[in-house]
């Protein structure tokens, strides 16, 4: 009897540990989520969301060219990272050897870089030759997604059962057409989820955008023209001395947060499909 | 009757263990062969080896040689190989991807071949040829996977046969079955003798005994006996045998 009572009181001793911990970890989330959405909701309007900035002071303006600025960087990025992730991918599950054991390190090595070194890379490569440019921004965005987007593909296609490329290969398939049409198909769902991951995460990233894509006040007029991005616009803005440009970085928050927030959801609706 | 498959002197290891040790075994033409034994006896490399599935594990290796229609497979393409050669595997693997329909035809599919009109008739052709198209024509656009277990395992069959396959290898295909879907089986695989050369591994010595020609008896890597079935099960010449086939170790 005595252990029982034992036993309960170290479970209810466990229960509040774990209710604590819980309770820890939402109150930053919860209190940036309220302060983001307080500060930001009221700026929110389809001027805010389509309109030039303007200067510090004067009413009105927008944050469209961040946004303009931010698709184009990580649709940029998306085409060059996908297919060079996902081949990259099939090489290291499919062929092996020792070639493919060296990439998936360097995969994993790479996916652990700090952000900003991809920064300086593609600024001394790209930039001190082509000068600032969207271009710069995503070719910087692509080497933080291509090692996220090359593990999770890795990750996905090393789940697809071995019955399944037997299954295959036993009816006479060639091993490339069974990679390709068998192989790569069972392993969409994970795939998929990676890319989307990845496309949420450098929609954030900050650091490599600020020597690369540079930033600017006007709409970007080509893909060698130096660029705005939504994360740039809230690291001016809210070190700015201006009331104004202030609040329109929270209101900038806010729609970055959407932005990741529905990527993320997106996620959770194809993983349920599996 | 005459000889389809002469394996000579035939050696596999899986990196440094060997698993098959100098077997030499000749299979009829439209003959059911059985290959009988206790777990890890190597009986199912022995099949794996037939088709070259064997040395797609990695650290697999095979030495010797396996003679279809008098050709060496092993100075073969293998894709070639295995396009006369099928396979049906121990647990029911449809494409989880692909269709009823499309796992039947997924071979001819997975090779580039595109006319519609053609892959639909071979799929009925070879659905209705594993006695399923009553059970499955109204769930053809189904995936694969919904279908029941031993109809997974037809379908597998039917898929093989896609190919046009001159031989049919076997590796415990009811072993995932339970009792009826494993009768169904045994009368199919029966029946496709007619047209097949089919060589089947089972640890289940009244099914070897019920559906085949001739046994094999592999034990530790050696092939210990090998004969006409009813003589193998009622007369076996070596002890092993003998003592495998009436239970008392296996």
């Amino acid at each position: 009897m005595t252990s029982l009572g034992v036993r309960r009181i170290k479970g209810y001793l466990m229960l509040i540990l774990v209710a604590v911990a819980f309770i820890i970890i939402m109150i930053p989330l919860i209190s940036m989520l309220y302060m983001i959405i307080k500060e930001g909701i009221g700026i929110l309007s389809w001027e805010f969301l389509t309109a030039l900035p303007k200067p510090p002071g004067e009413a009105g303006g927008g944050i469209g060219n961040a946004i303009q600025g931010s698709l184009m960087m990580v649709a940029l990025a998306s085409m060059i990272s996908i297919p060079i992730s996902i081949f990259a991918a099939m090489y290291i599950s499919e062929y092996g050897g020792k070639l493919s054991t060296i990439t998936e390190f360097i995969a994993e090595v790479l996916s652990g870089t700090p952000s900003i070194i991809a920064g300086i890379f593609i600024y001394t490569l790209i930039v001190l030759r082509i000068g600032f440019s969207a271009l710069a921004g995503a070719l910087a965005l692509s080497v933080l997604m291509i090692p996220t987007v090359t593990i999770a593909s890795y990750e996905s296609l090393k789940a697809v059962p071995r019955s399944i490329r037997e299954a295959a290969i036993a009816l006479g398939v060639p091993k490339w057409r069974a990679s390709l049409f068998v192989i790569l198909r069972s392993a969409m769902v994970g795939i998929g989820t990676g890319v989307i991951l990845g496309v949420a995460r450098i929609f954030g990233e900050t650091a490599p955008l600020l020597f690369t894509a540079l930033g600017n006040m006007y709409w970007n007029e080509g893909l060698l023209e130096p660029t705005a991005a939504l994360p740039l616009l809230i690291y001016n803005y809210a070190t700015s001395p201006y009331k104004s440009w202030q609040t329109q970085a929270w209101g900038a928050a806010l729609v970055l947060l959407v932005i990741v927030l529905l990527l993320n959801i997106g996620v959770r609706i194809i993983a349920r499909k599996r | 009757m005459s000889t389809k498959i002469r394996i000579k002197s035939l050696n596999g290891w899986f990196g440094e263990k060997q698993v098959l040790k100098d077997i030499n075994l000749d299979i009829e033409e439209n003959s059911i062969t059985a290959i009988i034994g206790p777990s890890g006896c190597g009986k199912t490399t022995l099949i794996r080896c037939i088709n070259r599935m064997h040395e797609v594990t990695p650290g697999a290796r095979v030495e010797g040689s396996v003679l279809l229609d008098e050709q060496d497979i092993y100075k073969e393409d293998p894709v070639k190989v295995r396009e006369r050669i099928g396979m049906v595997f121990q647990r029911p693997n449809p494409f989880p991807t692909m269709s009823v329909l499309e796992n039947a035809v997924a071979g001819l599919k997975l090779k580039g071949i595109r006319n519609r009109k053609l892959l639909a008739e071979k799929a009925e052709e070879v659905i209705k040829a594993v006695g399923l198209w009553d059970e499955v024509k109204n769930e053809l656009n189904k995936p694969g996977t919904s279908l029941s277990g031993g109809q997974q395992q037809r379908l597998c069959i039917a898929r093989a046969l896609a190919v046009e396959p001159e031989v049919l290898l076997m590796d415990e295909p009811a072993s995932a079955l339970d009792p009826v879907s494993t009768m169904r089986l045994e009368d199919l695989i029966y029946e496709l003798k007619k047209e097949y050369t089919i060589v089947i591994v089972t640890h289940n010595m009244q099914q070897a005994a019920r559906v085949s020609d001739y046994t094999a008896f592999l034990y530790m890597g050696e092939l210990i006996e090998y004969s006409n079935t009813k003589e193998l099960f009622e007369r076996p010449k070596n002890d092993l045998t003998e003592r495998y086939i009436s239970g008392r170790f296996g």
